[in-house]
């Protein structure tokens, strides 16, 4: 997994920095580390749900990289490219899907509770928009114990009409009034809650506007353009980071997978929908992007593929020669043991 | 030792481990300035101001889902609900997060919170305020639930559900806090879970309860003693989760008859899951089926007269205690 540099200062969207590079290695990385997932799971190495990312990793790396160390990030159940972004180690992030030992959560999470606390990771949930209000509690912690760490909250539409969903942005927009809640709140807005479109789900369609009325200000940003997302992430993590008070983007993004694995006719949206939103592929928009920028070539980008096949392939090959749990792990971490 | 009211001990545990460890905050409904309904944390925004005494919106889920994301990151919250009845709103948030973070995520995380509030039946609050959830707490793995039935329980183990490291359901009964008892001065003194307590000692019946009938329990042994000269052996569970029946087990070897006292509905409750045990475990001792008092299987009705038909009194259980004994 190729490792972004923690940033200090805004990377200027003009110039050829070289971790532009990095970040298009990062999400191609992420596109094909998901596609393993999905082969694995057809072939019944994956068990559970599955949910893919693909489609949307211009929301995860845009963001995640223009935080830093010590920042804690909240996700749903479409969270492996979340953990991979952090720098979870992608084996052992692909050894949890496959319900090894090895794993993440140790094989007690799987796909949807994807954890590592050590690189921020504290959670993928699957109950949709269940961890609105712990991600609004973690960061008032963070404030309350005075450090400058900021909380990262991803959530899809879908979670938006859930009532955890609104006591959290209540709570979060009265505690950042008193400079008590940094945390960053993204909307991965794909279109659809599962299978029901967001004008069939949300009776006010402008989803940000849903977020403001809770005194939190929201900016809708193109999903499927890096540079749009971590520009304004870097503007807007700085200002959370200094006041202590909430804020959130609306990622305007689209899935190219199904909702999930058995998810296959997907009556919901047509071929040509899909077929549409693919022209607006994020690592498309940046490897045509960085071209201009960097003089990229079609060349360095099959390297950053095959590169990110080989890496992918040592995870599938240490998740299937990985040990399951051994038995007595049903028992703990149940509760603690002193 | 010191006599102090149950709700004083309450507040008591909360303010010496708020003056010990930074860490801890309380938060919930009503609270802070107007010091809570049952004025359990009277005084408590004052001493420690509103960054660890937070007034919250009637927002039970976001109150308890707060609270789990603060005890990931090291806090130490007590979530207070105005009553139990409301928490269900916040189901979610104690389900299927607090009681499984820990284990979905490996072991990774601590969760050292705690939810507490008063259940049962009050004087005519009706169906939806007059409900108790231990046997539905109970049920889940995650979760520690206790119903401390003293004054000196109430403060004991409020501290080791404070100082501990998962979430704890706390359940009070609002009848019982005026009730005074003798509590221990010493700061650290703390009562673990998982230790049923004999707090009668008797040859004759077992009876087993825990909270607010642990207390009824009592006054039905001592009426029966004098009376009728039957001995009960009272045994205080105090915890639901971990739930202690060796004293319970012990108990039965020497008085070979039992009955469970709890306050609600019969069906999939405490008491069958105690005398189920108490069957798997203490068969060949028993020279009776084990007997359950409970409150009928309806919604908790307003009309004084038939809330008091709902709920178990000193009659309900001196009668069981009479029919394990073949004297009905």
């Amino acid at each position: 997994m190729p490792e972004v540099k923690e940033q200090t200062a805004t990377i200027d969207a003009a110039a050829c920095a070289p971790e532009w590079k990095e970040i298009l290695r990062q999400m191609i990385f992420i596109r094909r580390f998901e596609e393993a997932t999905e082969r694995e799971f057809r072939k019944g190495k994956i068990g559970g749900y599955l949910h893919v990312y693909s489609g949307q990793e211009a929301v995860a790396s845009g963001v995640l990289t223009a935080i830093r160390k010590g920042d804690i990030v909240f996700s749903g159940y479409r969270d492996h490219a979340h953990a991979l972004a952090l720098g979870a180690e992608p084996r052992r992030v692909m050894a949890e899907l496959f319900g090894k030992g090895t794993g993440v959560s140790k094989g007690k999470g799987g796909s949807m509770h994807l954890f590592d606390v050590e690189h921020g990771f504290y959670g993928g949930y699957g109950i949709v928009g269940g961890h609105l209000t712990l991600a609004t509690g973690a960061a008032y912690a963070l404030r309350y114990q005075q450090t400058d760490r900021i909380a990262v909250c991803y959530f899809g539409d879908g979670a938006m009409n859930i009532g955890s969903f609104h006591e959290a942005l209540n709570m979060a927009g009265l505690w950042g009034k008193q400079g008590l809640c940094p945390m960053l709140l993204i909307i991965e807005n794909n279109g659809y809650a599962m299978g029901t479109s967001v004008d069939r789900h949300s009776a006010l369609t402008d989803l940000a506007a849903r977020v403001r009325a809770y005194n939190i200000p929201a900016e809708k940003i193109d999903g499927q353009d890096v540079f749009a997302i971590r520009g304004a992430a870097d503007r807007i993590v700085r200002q959370i980071r200094e006041t202590g008070t909430p804020y959130c983007i609306e990622a305007i993004t689209y899935r190219f997978s199904g909702h999930g694995a058995a998810d296959i006719l997907q009556p919901y949206r047509s071929k040509d929908e899909v077929e549409q939103h693919k022209h607006r592929d994020p690592i498309l928009i940046m490897r045509n992007r960085l071209a201009e920028m960097c003089a990229i070539t079609d060349d360095d980008v099959k390297k950053m593929d095959e590169e990110a096949n080989a890496e992918v392939a040592k995870a599938v090959q240490f998740a299937e020669e990985s040990e399951q749990p051994e038995a007595s792990e049903l028992f703990t971490d149940v509760v603690s043991n002193g | 030792m010191a006599e102090k009211s149950y709700r004083d001990a309450i507040r008591d545990a909360m303010m010496e481990e708020m003056d010990r460890d930074p860490n801890v905050l309380i938060m919930g409904e009503d609270i802070g300035v107007y010091e809570g309904t049952f004025r359990i944390t009277a005084g408590m925004l004052k001493k420690y101001g509103p960054k660890r005494v937070i007034d919250t919106p009637i927002a039970e889920a976001g109150m308890a889902g707060t609270a789990v994301g603060m005890a990931m990151l090291g806090l130490r919250p007590i979530v207070e609900m105005m009553t139990m009845n409301f928490a269900i709103v916040a189901a979610d948030q104690i389900l299927n997060h607090a009681a499984k973070v820990r284990y979905f995520s490996g072991g990774q995380v601590d969760v050292p919170m705690v939810i507490r509030g008063p259940q049962g039946a009050g004087v005519q609050l009706s169906a939806q305020h007059s409900q108790t959830f231990e046997a539905f707490y109970g049920h889940f793995p995650g979760l520690a639930v206790v119903a401390p039935a003293t004054p000196a329980d109430a403060k004991g183990m409020l501290k080791t559900a404070i100082r501990g490291k998962d979430p704890v359901i706390f359940l009070e009964s609002a009848a019982l806090y005026g009730m005074k008892g003798e509590v221990p001065d010493d700061p650290d003194f703390t009562v673990p879970f998982g230790k049923s307590r004999v707090a009668r000692e008797g040859s004759d019946v077992t009876v087993v309860s825990y909270g607010r009938m642990l207390q009824l329990s009592l006054i039905v042994a001592d009426k029966l003693s004098k009376d009728e000269g039957i001995e009960a052996e009272v045994i205080d569970l105090r915890s639901m989760r971990p739930l202690d029946l060796d004293p319970v087990y012990e108990s039965v070897a020497k008085t070979h008859r039992a009955i469970v006292v709890q306050e609600q509905w019969k069906p999939f409750g405490a008491a069958a899951e105690i005398s189920a045990s108490i069957m798997e475990n203490a068969f060949d001792d028993l020279d009776a089926p084990v007997e359950r008092v409970t409150g009928e299987d309806v919604p908790m009705p307003y009309a004084r007269n038939l809330e008091l038909l709902a709920t178990p009194n000193e009659s309900h259980v001196a009668e069981a205690i009479k029919k394990v004994m073949y004297r009905a």
